[in-house]
């Protein structure tokens, strides 16, 4: 009976409008077993793991669940066979309740009855504390991830699929859930964990399927192999380090400085900014670290005026206050910013490259003239920034929506450097981007701080944070911690910091 | 001209009753993420289609079925061009008043100038016949009742059992509740079909309840207010009930001013319900937060399922 996979996939494959989403895709998972799938981007994981969960139909290939032929209709009757799953982003209704949204993931009313009482039961079993009456709004990211896994655990399934589910944790809560997960593979829970953070991989799982391209390119076990290995396996080249050094801040007086923003957000679920100082000298990048959700959309709307600051003193941009400026002028004084979401924000996903390129440079580059586009000057800027930060794209007509993640963010930040800003605001910027491109935005940003700019790096992702930046801080719950030197401190350190200020949503119920 | 607190209360009932059934139809579409801005429409449609087999038929019954049965048909227009072509909500449901208006005048042409049999108020023998109480509480026609016991009903339904959870979880993100696997198009199909059939049971009581005959664009905004009602109620059935009666009393009012011969042009009095409708709204939009915690989050978003 051992020797019979729990899940085998046989020549998935899955066809999108305009991509192949998976080839031939095989995968075999044995019970007991923690296995690891791993890709970029773009590889074809999601695809692959929402057919097995039933959300997708494949267009070809055979899948067998303990030896036997299934077809799996819908997510209901994956549960039914034993398939559970914790999405990357959380299937979660935030209006309602923690046992509410658990009831909802059960198909079968049995098991309804004295609902509360199980999952008390089940969260302090596996140590996964949870309210039951509480709103999921009210949650935190780590606590949201416990109410599907739990909902998972609830139907004691077979197979536990885990798509990305560390990228909001800290590396406290990341030790807790693979803790939990070891356990439920000690008592014959399959795991399938997608992830593309391959130190998480070899510390977790024992065997791992690659993906490149909705193909499957290698099976390997990951705690033998290097992170470096499987990083290659993973985007097909050979992985080169930046090679552009950092000078270092240089002396001089503070080129972007905000003392005591405050700022109360009008949204239920918002965070609001409490008394955030920090500044930054040219040469600098300061990194911003945090879990999602903890006033970095805030702050980065506050950086980049589209939210005002109340006093014009607050934010001092190159020594002139900008509090009350709005995006346009922030940019006329030599602020550039780039927010995270890249289609609908950064670029506008139904334009042209060249009219997303006019939409911020017109001012620094004097694109418009008597208030009419010049469409001469303008596609010579967007073509710039094509050449240079080699954009893969059929041209400056392209329509922003056409290009991948990885190219539009190549394109967006790119905009954004060429105009030589002095000072640089930039959230989020290399997230669900292939590891080539990242390295050239890496680059990108080094060489701005080289040549004096301050650059101030909001990211999840602190391993980026660590390579790149000079100082960090850490924004959780609408606080921001006192900048330390890069060198001076450590991943645990930054990690208490991200977990450490509790109330998340503290005062957001007064105004 | 006395004040007649019996009389008045009664004529307040019969004119938030159309007020409170449609909204709480719309509650439902809502609170399952889907925005009809047709419910001007699909009342008047019911109206003229319930008049017309209640004058045909002389049987109330058969008209206020008729009626029903408009509402769910007209709002299915609604459903498939929403929730199956995907078009955009805020301009099908105007398109469909729209629609309605015009077809209710077209059908209704023949029937102008004709009667029907009111609805009959029901007499509990001993009960009714209380002074001041026995007519406000037991002498109502078999509607009032009824709109009472939906909105109950309603109540029971949307927090009470799990069909009504997995409705308010549709609304608040279909994204989540497809991915969990829950038929997302279906149940708002059943959604806008219900609150439909309530737009139909309001214009029947328009045509053969609070009036006895047909006149074009009969409903005179109530669509509307019925409309803004969910937004007052914060999306919760009880406030229904207390916005409904606020309305229906500023309704009346207005009438009751114009033949009590205060000297204020008629038309501003006309326009009072309407106004307050307005001020009221401002009101409420004030408090963003209430709004935020109850409003379903997905309202008036096309779902497209991927894949």
């Amino acid at each position: 009976m051992t020797d019979t996979p729990l899940l085998k996939l046989t020549g998935i494959v899955k066809q999108f409008p305009g991509c192949l989403a998976n080839d031939h895709v095989d995968l075999t998972v044995m019970p007991g077993e923690i296995h690891a799938l791993l890709g970029e981007n773009g590889a074809g994981k999601s695809t692959l793991v929402k057919i097995i969960y039933g959300v997708l139909r494949p267009d070809e290939g055979e899948i067998l669940w303990q030896g036997e032929a299934v077809s799996i209709a819908n997510p209901n009757h994956a549960r039914k066979l034993g398939i559970g799953m914790v999405f990357q982003h959380f299937s979660l209704f935030e209006a309602l309740t923690v046992a509410e949204n658990i009831a909802l993931g059960l198909s079968d009313p049995k098991d309804r009855e004295g609902l509360r009482e199980r999952i008390v039961e089940i969260s302090t079993n596996y140590g996964l504390p949870l309210d039951p009456d509480r709103a999921v709004h009210d949650l935190s990211v780590g606590e949201r991830q416990r109410i599907e896994i739990v909902r998972c655990l609830l139907q004691s399934p077979k197979l536990l699929i885990m798509d990305e589910p560390t990228s909001v944790l800290t590396p406290q809560e990341v030790e807790k859930l693979f803790e939990t997960l070891r356990r439920l593979a000690s008592e014959g829970c399959s795991i399938l964990y997608i992830s593309h953070k391959l130190e998480e991989i070899r510390a977790l799982c024992e065997k791992a399927t690659i993906m490149r391209l909705g193909r499957v390119v290698a099976h390997c076990d990951p705690r033998e192999s290097s992170a470096k290995q499987l990083a290659e396996l993973m985007i097909g080249m050979e992985l080169k380090p930046p090679s552009a050094m950092r000078a270092g801040a240089v002396d001089g007086p503070p080129r972007l400085e905000v003392s005591r923003l405050t700022l109360v957000s009008d949204d239920q679920f918002g965070t609001s900014l409490r008394e955030i100082s920090f500044s930054v000298r040219g040469g600098e990048i300061l990194g911003i670290g945090g879990i999602a959700g903890n006033g970095q959309t805030e702050l980065m709307d506050a950086l980049s005026g589209e939210v005002y600051s109340g006093k014009p003193q607050t934010i001092l941009i190159d020594g002139v206050p900008a509090g009350h400026m709005g995006p346009s002028q922030r940019r006329t004084i030599g602020a550039s910013f780039v927010p995270e979401e890249r289609n609908g924000h950064g670029a506008v996903s139904a334009m042209t490259l060249s009219e997303n390129a006019f939409l911020s440079g017109h001012i620094r580059h004097s694109l418009a003239r008597l208030g009419l586009i010049d469409h001469g000057k303008t596609t010579e800027f967007a073509q710039e920034v094509i050449r240079v930060f080699d954009v893969r794209t059929v041209g400056p007509k392209a329509e922003a929506r056409a290009l991948s993640g990885g190219n539009l963010q190549k394109f967006v930040i790119g905009r954004e450097v060429l105009q030589k800003p002095k000072v640089l605001v930039v959230s989020q910027p290399t997230w669900g981007v292939d590891a080539g491109a990242a390295a050239a935005i890496h680059q990108a940003i080094i060489e701005l701080a080289n040549e004096g700019a301050a650059v101030v790096l909001i990211s999840q992702d602190l391993d980026e944070i660590f390579t790149l930046c000079d100082n960090i801080a850490v924004i959780a719950g609408g606080r921001l911690s006192a900048p330390k030197a890069v060198s001076a401190t450590s991943v645990s350190e930054i990690g208490i910091l991200m977990g450490g200020i509790s109330d998340p949503v503290g005062d957001s119920h007064a105004a | 001209m006395d004040f007649h607190y019996t009389s008045f209360l009664l004529s307040v009932v019969v004119a938030s009753t159309p007020l409170l059934l449609a909204a709480a139809g719309e509650l439902v579409a809502e609170r399952a993420g889907v925005l009809n801005l047709g419910v001007e429409g699909m009342m008047l449609v019911s109206a003229v289609i319930a008049f017309a087999v209640a004058v045909t038929t002389g049987s109330s019954t058969l008209g206020i079925l008729a009626g029903v049965s408009a509402g769910v048909l007209t709002s299915l227009i609604f459903a498939v061009l929403t929730l199956s072509f995907l078009s955009n909500q805020v301009a099908t449901g105007l398109a469909l008043t729209i629609f309605g208006t015009g077809l209710s005048a077209l059908i209704g042409k023949a029937y102008v100038g004709m009667v029907v049999k009111r609805l009959p108020q029901i007499h509990v023998p001993g009960l009714s016949d209380i002074p001041f109480f026995g007519p406000v509480f037991f002498g109502q026609d078999v509607l009032v009742y009824l709109s009472f016991a939906l909105v109950c009903a309603i109540y029971w339904f949307l927090f009470k059992t799990h069909a009504g959870l997995v409705l308010r979880a549709v609304g608040d993100s279909h994204d989540a509740a497809h991915a969990i696997g829950f038929p997302v198009i279906k149940i708002r199909y059943l959604a806008v079909m219900f609150g439909g059939g309530m737009a139909g049971l309001a214009g029947a009581y328009m045509a053969i309840a609070y009036n006895t005959s047909w006149s074009e664009g009969m409903t005179a905004g109530r669509g509307w207010i019925a409309l803004a009602l969910v937004v007052f109620a914060t999306w919760r059935p009880f406030w229904l009930v207390v916005g409904a009666y606020l309305f229906g009393s500023i309704m009346y009012l207005s009438l009751y001013i114009q033949g009590f011969g205060v000297h204020i042009p008629s038309q501003f009095i006309s326009a009072l319900p309407y106004a307050s409708t307005v001020v009221v709204l401002v009101a409420i939009s004030r408090d963003r937060k209430r709004i935020r915690l109850n409003a379903p989050a997905s309202l008036g978003k096309t779902f497209h399922a991927a894949g």
